[in-house]
């Protein structure tokens, strides 16, 4: 793994090591010192073409924590503004010597260009390109739900998947680049995934996708729903017909104060609601339900950080084999217990071997 | 003089040995003078009264009349960065083509006498092949207002052809005006059928594939549904109607019910679009970004169908060279286009005669024939007869080679076949019995009498 770019060619067995290293991570975050040094030395550049303030500083977060040197480069008001190509900006950081380019950009497909080319040597990893991927927030997710679903089994999260867990996303799944990451990352870690939306903010070519797919939030409701996460619905898109009013989206797919006391009469008492923020109150979710004892929205922020350093500490540690097999879930899990799991994921046992 | 001039600069007398003709028995071929002089078996050429005529062993090549292509960019004036009239017509030669129709997205834009003649002029003076400028239909491309059509078609480029091709006459009444008034010179307006409000900001074809990537969809009602309307106008004014680069299976089923209905269309398909589909575009790379978008495998069977049975009547290149900055960049800011000039033969080849669905003489009528006879271009298109003129190319059917765009003579380095391995190569080209290109390699352009470049049509004073 070279490259963080999209959940669609993510492996189970990659994207289970990223959840577990994430873990071990997490525990980094509830230390006092809540540094490691092991990217002391390396350079990570946070290039942001799209304004995202939340995904940058997550990522910034992450960096820091594990020591890197960070550089943020804004694209708005730089010379990019002014012309400059992503190619000569690539070839910039290249020459700069940049390890690692976080990068988030308005087009789809952005990140795979400075992947596939010879512009730039670095490890690429996509925060976010276009309406096509955004991979560490469908890790992020994937890690908040492992650790509820794991939390009702009474197992460890660590080396589980999500099989049997019922996954609804709910909003513009079209123009959503964390529903296209969540579908492939949650089928591949054995969800079962319902996409519901507006008929006219789903693309064509959407029954291709391994989930199923409905019109009717409250009929998807009654089938039941482990975790149900909303997704932000720009206001523009009222604008371009893609429904009459923010009024009547409401109503029929946001997650209201009605549909929240739903989850208590179908008996649902289990299932968390999730949103990737920023939110808009009052459209696709209520504020009763942002603010639940369900939500997860703040949980979400903080394994962020998480799953960023355990992404920019994978690609960046020079282990870029896949795992040997099952016994490395075992490994992961407590590596710095473990003789010989130096060459896992094991982001503490540099710090305290050497 | 005129006389003298052209023969110290063109070249003199060829006899072709062998050569299959149109994939039939082989024969010889005398060309001499800009004309096919003779054809038999055996021909003599002391016998003929022809001295040192040149002897091209021509046995396991085939003898096609000389291809025209419906659909070139040229690119100048205005963008002489991406292709001047010099470097892609020599291009054209060197992929067997006598004639190419220059399109009207110039800068400035070729709406008027004055650019459609410059562009003559161009060609002329470059004389690899025939130059024939397409008029834009509206002024600056705009879709506003018609472009003095009259004036360009009593030009000395004697334009036939209008379009506003890269955007579409959307407008149904501007449309129907077009289609009528070039019924007063025998015109024909070919349409770049793209509902435009349907394909705002569009980067590939609407389907399973751009779902998965996240690019804005390219419809393929958006051009049926155009070519749709077309059709039924073009029956209604009794005009003449010719269709670019159709891309879906829609369209050609479209296109088959119009003939049925004995509307006068004619279609064209691109090399790209009888064999790349979509999913190319996976690899976000925009030497795959093109307009109309690359489809579906069905829609790819569909085009080749429509072909091999004539429903679509031409294969036409668009060749669209971009430098390369326009294409080293994210997709959705890179330029729509792919070469096509120097790939056409060996990609029509692959995908129609080593299938089965075409012959070499059907290839004759689809790159050659029905192009000029659209056009409307005398001397071109004709058959390999005594008399007629020589606008040959031979082609060496077995004839393996990779495309490296870097070695071809399109500045354009946008071949979305780089690295492929394609059959058949031209091996000479033939303009008004001069050969422009020999042994593969291009040899030397025909020159015109003085008084030629800037006469009327065909280069005849």
């Amino acid at each position: 793994m070279k490259h963080l770019l999209s959940t669609e060619d993510l492996s189970r067995a990659n994207a289970i090591r990223i959840l577990d290293t994430a873990e071990e991570m997490a525990a980094v975050g509830d230390r006092e010192v809540k540094k490691l040094p092991a990217l002391r030395g390396r350079t990570v550049v946070n290039l942001f073409f799209e304004d995202s303030t939340r995904t940058r500083i997550s990522f910034e977060a992450a960096a820091k924590r594990l020591s890197a040197d960070v550089i943020n480069f804004a694209a708005k008001g730089s010379s990019v503004s002014k012309g400059e190509s992503l190619k000569d900006t690539a070839q910039t950081l290249a020459a700069m010597g940049a390890d690692a380019v976080v990068i988030r950009h308005w087009a789809s497909g952005a990140p795979h260009r400075l992947a596939a080319t010879d512009w730039i040597d670095a490890a690429v990893i996509n925060a976010g390109d276009g309406t096509h991927e955004h991979p560490t927030q469908a890790l992020l997710d994937a890690f908040t739900m492992r650790r509820h679903w794991s939390k009702l089994a009474g197992t460890r999260s660590a080396g589980a998947d999500l099989a049997g867990m019922r996954v609804a996303i709910a909003g513009d799944v079209l123009h959503s680049r964390v529903a296209r990451s969540n579908v492939w990352l949650l089928r591949t870690l054995g969800a079962e995934v319902t996409l519901v939306a507006p008929p006219t903010l789903l693309p064509i070519g959407v029954e291709k996708w391994p989930c199923a797919v409905s019109y009717d939030l409250d009929e998807t409701l009654e089938k039941g729903v482990d975790a149900m996460m909303m997704l932000r619905v720009q206001g523009e898109r009222m604008n371009a017909s893609f429904f009459p009013t923010t009024r009547e989206y409401s109503r029929r797919w946001g997650f209201d104060d009605k549909r929240l006391r739903a989850l208590d009469s179908l008996g649902l008492k289990d299932t968390i609601v999730m949103h990737p923020g920023p939110m808009n109150r009052g459209l696709e979710i209520s504020s009763a339900a942002a603010d639940s004892h369900r939500s997860t929205v703040l949980d979400q922020v903080r394994n962020g950080v998480s799953i960023r350093m355990a992404a920019l500490y994978l690609l960046l540690s020079g282990d870029t084999r896949e795992p040997a097999g099952p016994a490395f879930s075992a490994a992961a899990a407590a590596p710095a217990t473990q003789a010989g799991a130096a060459d896992m994921a094991a982001p503490y046992s540099h710090q305290e071997s050497h | 003089m005129a006389e003298q001039q052209q023969n110290a600069s063109n070249s003199g007398a060829y006899l072709i040995r062998g050569a299959a003709i149109l994939g039939g028995a082989a024969e010889d071929l005398l060309i001499r003078d800009g004309l096919i002089a003779g054809r038999g078996q055996d021909l003599d050429a002391e016998g003929a009264g022809v001295r040192d005529a040149t002897v091209i062993d021509a046995r396991g090549l085939i003898a096609l009349p000389g291809m025209v292509d419906i659909h070139t960019h040229l690119r100048e004036p205005g963008r002489e960065d991406a292709e001047t009239v010099e470097t892609g017509t020599r291009a054209a030669a060197l992929g067997g083509y006598t004639a190419v129709h220059a399109m009207a997205n110039s800068t400035p834009v070729a709406d008027t006498a004055g650019v459609v003649e410059q562009v003559l002029t161009l060609g002329r003076t470059a004389g690899w092949v025939d130059v024939r400028p397409v008029g834009a239909v509206t002024v600056g491309l705009a879709g506003e207002q018609l472009a003095e059509l009259g004036a360009m078609a009593d030009s000395r480029a004697h334009v036939r052809v209008f379009s506003d091709d890269g955007i579409c006459v959307s407008d149904p009444v501007l449309m129907r005006r077009a289609l009528e008034y070039v019924k007063a010179f025998d015109g024909v307006v070919a349409q770049h059928a793209q509902e435009p409000r349907l394909t705002a900001g569009a980067q590939m074809n609407e389907g399973e594939v751009s779902a998965v990537l996240g690019l804005a969809g390219w419809p393929a009602v958006a051009e049926e549904s155009i070519i749709a309307r077309d059709v039924l106008l073009a029956q209604h004014v009794g005009s003449r109607l010719h269709v670019c680069h159709v891309s879906t299976a829609g369209s050609v089923e479209i296109i088959r019910w119009a003939k049925s209905r004995g509307v006068d269309v004619t279609a064209e398909v691109t090399p790209h679009h009888l064999w790349l589909t979509d999913d190319l575009a996976r690899s976000y790379d925009p030497v795959y970004k093109v307009n109309p978008p690359l489809r579906t495998d069905a829609d790819v069977q569909a085009l080749r169908a429509g072909l091999a049975d004539g429903t679509i009547d031409v294969v036409g290149t668009d060749h669209a060279p971009h430098p390369s900055e326009h294409k080293e960049c994210e997709w959705a800011q890179a330029a729509m286009g792919m070469t096509g000039l120097e790939t056409a033969l060996s990609v029509v080849q692959h995908t129609m005669i080593e299938t089965g669905l075409m012959g070499w003489a059907d290839f004759a009528r689809v790159t050659s024939t029905a192009p000029a006879a659209i056009g409307r271009v005398p001397d071109q298109g004709r058959p390999l007869e005594v008399g007629e003129p020589a606008n040959v190319t031979l082609v060496d059917p077995a004839a393996r080679w990779t495309v490296d765009p870097s070695k071809m003579a399109t500045m354009g380095r946008n071949s979305p076949f780089a690295g492929r391995e394609l059959p058949g190569q031209v091996v000479a080209t033939f303009f008004k019995g001069h050969a422009t290109v020999l042994n593969g390699e291009l040899n030397t352009p025909y020159r015109y009498p003085a008084d030629a470049v800037d006469a009327g049509p065909a280069g005849r004073p």
